[in-house]
């Protein structure tokens, strides 16, 4: 039998991680308007990303769900286009536009063909700066919505998610969630479109990423073309909000056969210096992978779950540090006794050398694999913006992963986990918890 | 040079092929002398590599009684040879920057890692060694019976969405084992053993029933080489079983079947036909049926959601489905969700109706126009993903299809006439061989 001579080989190779070799170009238009650009020539298309600060935290008091409505109304009709044929028109140009939202932005993610690509920019234009709000179209979207709000309450995976936000953030826009009520969103004008379209889509808070087989002397004039018709400011951010929560759980009872967990407490804004380290920190102990503490203890060792994950999660307004697992009824309690447990251990003892090092190899080594596509790639170029990263920072993150080391874990440890704080919302019918 | 092209190709917008390379001159096959499979997908754009190995083996490959062993084998792969201690797999992976995972399938089980290019051996060499060697204990397997069981309370028993789809499939499928849900029936799931797995893991994995595809930034010659020193010595299975399922009697009666549960806030009716899949050399009427789900309610534009949720406004949403990649007969599917105020038997009338209409009315040839040109566009973006590349030869030939199948398919949804999408309408809409099911919320039932 061979033996894995190679494998240790290998092993000892990997200290010399990938660099990602992307070549990012910084764009400004005539107009003024900043864009990120990977130019890659070998695939006759292009990958837009537009994302504007704020998105669905800034619906105005009563007026929850508006901007959700509104960025769902955006491929319903534009300029002299109803729906349909706003429809029609992108399909015979193989043109795609993805209209999202979040807590925090409105994301626009196009992509389109070289061969009619200002067909398919003028048609985008349109929609970001002239939709319709055709009555016809809001009351349609408006029922798709409400049976999306549905389905939702009556999902447990969701529920716990509203749940753990009401919790956290009470009357704050994330503390509910961004559909609003079957009330609310009845009560939606088309005035209140036109004002949450105004509020949202403008330039004070756009941020551009592109890749693909497109110049940046290209890619300048489209951003003109695109946005030059939007207002220059927009509604005010919505405020910080602060984190606090006791240890504890709080069941919310619904009859399903597994229950389904959220945990967390406070986490740590993307600038603070100590977010690197708490990045690999929770990388060991709940990151993707099976080899995560949370995964080797709760799967691996007893089978209490399928998935089990932890996850930092920096807004704009509030930072949260959250875990999700999903066990039977019976054996949820056990589940979140080890999650605890786990959480305690960590915050007193931080890491091993050997499970820093682990981590610092996967995650260096995965980052360049981030990379894979001009989708993914104008999307990261959008992130990086709007986390305030700066342009060279694709060569420069893997070298602050190293750069960390044994203590700023511990001490970081000791700072971001805080077990005192750790709750659990519970939806289901768990067996031995008692709220 | 560049820009003069793309000037010209706006042109000729929809008649023009695009000027793109298309996937067939970055694709290369070889055979082991071992009859394993392999085919690379050359992508030099970024340093790394996808690697998989698909087994012609899945779920409806099992024998009565053991359902989900396809699915738990999957797992237990990761548990351990006789080199690699349990989980030191992907940790290897990891700690050289991969990352790995592995999925069961009615007709394959595939495993994969992403990773840099100049680890491939590493991963051949680890996925060769448990392609035979897998190291098992009777009872710490258990542990991992245990996951299976919480994955299917995950995906299925939490979701009535998922249970109506079992039992919807259970009652599509008379014979066939297509009829069995992937991940196993509950019942079965808690008695599977290390036996089971181990009968499963004997008799299909082997090189011969096997296919390699990497993807991403390597050479053909390299790979070749590579894929020769690690899985070249593993023997043939001389014994592996010719791939014949029990197959579908002449269905004689609709199935009409109701299911019913609290949780539902959404009711809508779904219809599955028994439907032909794509066959080797023969894949003319599964791309006319995939034009036929296009046409009928691929988009917004399309004949069921203009009807019902556009002009009628009877429906939340309404459409058509249908996926010809399938090693034996398939289904062709549709759905009405309808609005507040219309019941699922008006739902049901709605849809039946305006399906009656489309077949009287025929196809709308701007319609077809724009579904052909997304689908050429289609090879266009599909370069972008050497991943999604990777799934898709994987899947074909672990489906009964060949590299020449995969190459002819677009040049045959391109040469599909209208006629051609109703002559396979007329065939595939017999309702002896549907199965209509109504999800209700269980209000609705008591009323």
């Amino acid at each position: 039998m061979k033996v894995f001579g190679s494998l240790i080989a290998f092993m000892l190779l990997v200290a010399a991680p990938l660099r990602a070799e992307i070549d990012i170009a910084e764009v400004t238009s005539p107009g003024g308007v900043t864009a990120w650009l990977v130019q890659e020539e070998s695939i006759p298309f292009v990958a837009l990303e537009l994302r504007f600060k704020g998105g669905a935290s800034l619906d105005l008091p009563g007026k929850r769900g508006a901007t959700n409505l509104m960025v769902g109304l955006l491929e319903e009709g534009a300029g002299d286009l109803d729906s349909r044929a706003f429809s029609e028109r992108a399909e015979s140009l193989a043109a795609s536009f993805d209209f999202d939202i979040g807590d925090d932005a409105v994301s626009i993610s196009a992509r389109f063909l070289v061969e009619n690509q200002d067909e398919a920019l003028a048609l985008l234009r349109d929609a970001i700066t002239q939709p319709r709000f055709d009555q016809d179209a809001i009351d349609r979207v408006k029922a798709q919505i409400v049976s999306v709000v549905r389905s939702d309450a009556q999902d447990p995976d969701n529920l716990v998610g509203v749940a753990f936000d009401t919790m956290v953030f009470g009357d704050h826009p994330y503390g509910s969630a961004i559909e609003g009520t079957e009330d609310s969103i009845a009560a939606l004008t088309r005035d209140d479109l036109i004002e949450a379209h105004k509020g949202a889509l403008a330039r004070d808070r756009v941020y551009v990423g592109a890749a693909g087989d497109i110049s940046a002397e290209e890619l300048a004039v489209v951003l003109d073309k695109l946005l030059v018709d939007l207002p220059e400011t927009g509604t005010l951010q919505a405020a910080a909000v602060d984190v606090s929560t006791e240890a504890g759980v709080t069941v919310v009872p619904f009859d399903v056969p597994q229950s389904v967990a959220i945990f967390g407490h406070e986490g740590i804004a993307r600038d603070d210096p100590d977010f690197f380290p708490a990045f690999v920190l929770n990388e060991i102990l709940g990151g993707g992978g099976f080899e995560a503490r949370l995964m080797e203890e709760v799967r691996e060792k007893r089978g209490l779950t399928y998935g089990v994950y932890s996850y930092l999660v920096p807004k704009d307004h509030a930072s949260l540090y959250l875990g999700r697992v999903s066990s039977a009824n019976d054996r949820i309690a056990e589940a979140i006794k080890v999650i605890r447990d786990e959480w305690s251990k960590m915050a007193e003892t931080g890491v091993t050398e050997e499970e820093l090092e682990v981590a610092k190899t996967y995650l260096t080594g995965a980052y360049p694999l981030r990379f894979d596509g001009n989708g993914p790639i104008a999307n990261i170029l959008v992130g990086m913006q709007m986390d305030d990263l700066p342009v060279d920072y694709v060569n420069t993150r893997n070298a602050k992963i190293e750069a960390i080391t044994l203590d700023d874990i511990k001490r970081v440890a000791a700072r971001v986990l805080k077990p005192e704080a750790l709750h659990f919302v519970v939806v289901g019918q768990p067996e031995g918890l008692d709220s | 040079m560049r820009r003069l092209i793309a000037l010209a190709g706006a042109c000729v917008l929809a008649a023009a092929p695009l000027r793109a390379d298309t996937i067939e001159d970055q694709v290369t096959t070889f055979q082991l002398e071992n009859g394993m499979d392999v085919v690379v997908i050359e992508d030099h754009r970024a340093p790394a590599v996808v690697h998989m190995v698909w087994y012609r083996a899945g779920s409806a490959d099992e024998q009565p009684g053991v359902s989900g062993v396809a699915h738990f084998l999957e797992h237990l792969l990761f548990k351990g040879t006789e080199k690699l201690a349990p989980g030191e797999f992907s940790e290897t992976v990891k700690a050289n920057g991969g990352t790995d995972n592995a999925f069961t399938s009615f007709d394959y089980t595939a495993y994969f890692q992403r990773i840099a290019a100049d680890r491939l051996g590493l991963m051949m060499e680890m996925e060769a060694d448990r392609m035979k060697n897998i190291q098992l204990d009777r009872e710490d397997i258990l542990t991992e019976r245990d996951v299976i069981i919480e994955e299917r309370n995950q995906r299925v028993e939490n979701d009535p969405g998922s249970l109506f789809r079992e039992q919807r499939m259970a009652a599509q499928y008379l014979n066939h084992p297509y009829g069995t849900p992937i991940i196993g029936w509950r019942h079965e799931m808690v008695n599977l053993d290390l036996d089971d797995a181990l009968a499963y893991y004997r008799q299909f994995y082997s090189p011969n029933n096997a296919v390699l595809v990497v993807a991403g930034d390597v050479l053909p010659d390299d790979v070749l080489a590579l894929a020769q020193e690690h899985y070249g010595p593993i023997p043939r299975n001389e014994a592996l079983p010719e791939r014949v399922r029990p197959s579908e009697p002449p269905q004689m009666a609709e199935r009409r079947i109701s299911f019913s549960d609290p949780r539902v806030a959404q009711p809508y009716v779904m219809r599955t036909y028994l439907a032909p899949e794509r066959d080797s050399g023969d894949q003319r009427t599964a791309a006319a049926l995939t034009l036929l789900a296009e046409v009928l309610g691929g988009s917004q534009t399309s004949v069921l959601p203009q009807k019902l949720q556009f002009e009628e406004k009877r429906a939340v949403y309404a459409g058509a489905f249908y996926s010809g990649l399938s090693l034996d007969d398939t289904t062709f599917g549709v759905v009405n969700v309808p609005a507040q105020g219309v019941t699922l038997e008006e739902a049901e009338a709605d849809m039946d109706r305006v399906i009656a209409d489309f077949m009287e009315t025929g196809v709308d040839p701007a319609q077809l126009d724009r579904i052909k040109f997304q689908l050429r566009a289609s090879q266009v973006y599909e370069l972008d993903s050497s991943n999604s590349l990777a799934n898709r030869y994987g899947a074909a030939l672990t489906s009964g299809l060949t590299v020449e199948d995969v190459h002819e398919w677009p040049r045959i949804l391109q040469s599909i006439t209208p006629e051609d999408i109703l002559t396979a309408a007329q065939e595939v809409f017999d309702r002896k061989n549907a199965v209509t099911g109504f999800l209700r919320t269980a209000e609705e039932v008591t009323q």
